[in-house]
């Protein structure tokens, strides 16, 4: 059976048995979509290669460690670890330098500021909380097809992949999802407005 | 509708990592060993 139609279940199978080539069918594998999400979000490309490095790192000792659970997830693990290690990045490069204005000239009176302010951003958080409240209630199949469009940005054809379902399954889904969001919204009457 | 929904986003296939960043990993892989030993978990490298 040739190596390249193995699926990622086997192939982690394979890795912890010892097999480093199975490793590299991984990498190979996933590298495109891995990378394209982590740069899409840090738009560097040395700081992505390090984000990238860093994701399989964990996938590597916690393979070898033997505390990996196959649930024919692996592509999602390594999107949530990559996901994680994004937020730590953007967290150590926060720092910004400080400036003050002076008395007869502000520099902001010049230069506009569009990002939210404090109060919006808590108000933004809240929203995506109940967002995901929301999502919790949907069935279990509208609900996967949801997150991993919106939060792991994936295409349609890689959820039918991934769900085994058809495209056409795939996007039903998606759309009686929405309408039950939209259904669950109005019964209750929140306001998802910033 | 399935074919427009069915088309991979151009960038993300285009990206990837640096080939040394991959042929780390695959040397960082074949160094590392993990033994067990009593509930705890030992990481050494092998040259």
């Amino acid at each position: 059976m040739s190596t390249k139609s193995l699926s990622d279940a086997q192939l982690v199978c394979n890795y912890i048995s010892g097999d480093e080539n199975a490793l590299s069918i991984l990498i190979n594998r996933h590298q495109s979509r891995l990378y394209g999400f982590i740069f899409s979000k840090i738009q560097d490309r040395n700081a992505a290669d390090d984000v990238f490095q860093d994701t399989f790192i964990k996938v590597i000792r916690t393979l070898k460690r033997g505390n990996y659970n196959e649930q024919g997830k692996f592509l999602p693990w390594i999107m949530r670890i990559s996901h994680n290690l994004i937020i730590d990045y953007f967290r150590k490069n926060s720092r910004m330098p400080k400036f003050k204005s002076k008395n007869d000239f502000d520099i902001f009176s010049i230069i506009s500021d569009d990002s939210l302010n404090v109060e919006n951003k808590m108000v933004d958080a809240q929203i995506e909380n109940h967002v995901r409240i929301l999502l919790d209630e949907l069935p279990n199949e509208q609900k996967a097809v949801i997150k991993m469009r919106i939060y792991q940005d994936m295409s349609f054809k890689e959820i039918s992949e991934n769900t085994g379902v058809s495209i056409n399954t795939a996007l039903g889904r998606m759309r009686y999802g929405l309408i039950n969001l939209r259904k669950m919204i109005e019964k209750h009457k929140i306001s998802l407005i910033n | 509708m399935a074919q427009l929904y069915s088309e991979n986003t151009s960038n993300s296939e285009q990206l990837k990592p640096s080939k040394k960043t991959v042929k780390f990993l695959i040397d960082y892989s074949k160094s590392l060993n993990v033994v067990k030993l009593n509930k705890t978990n030992y990481e050494f490298f092998l040259n």
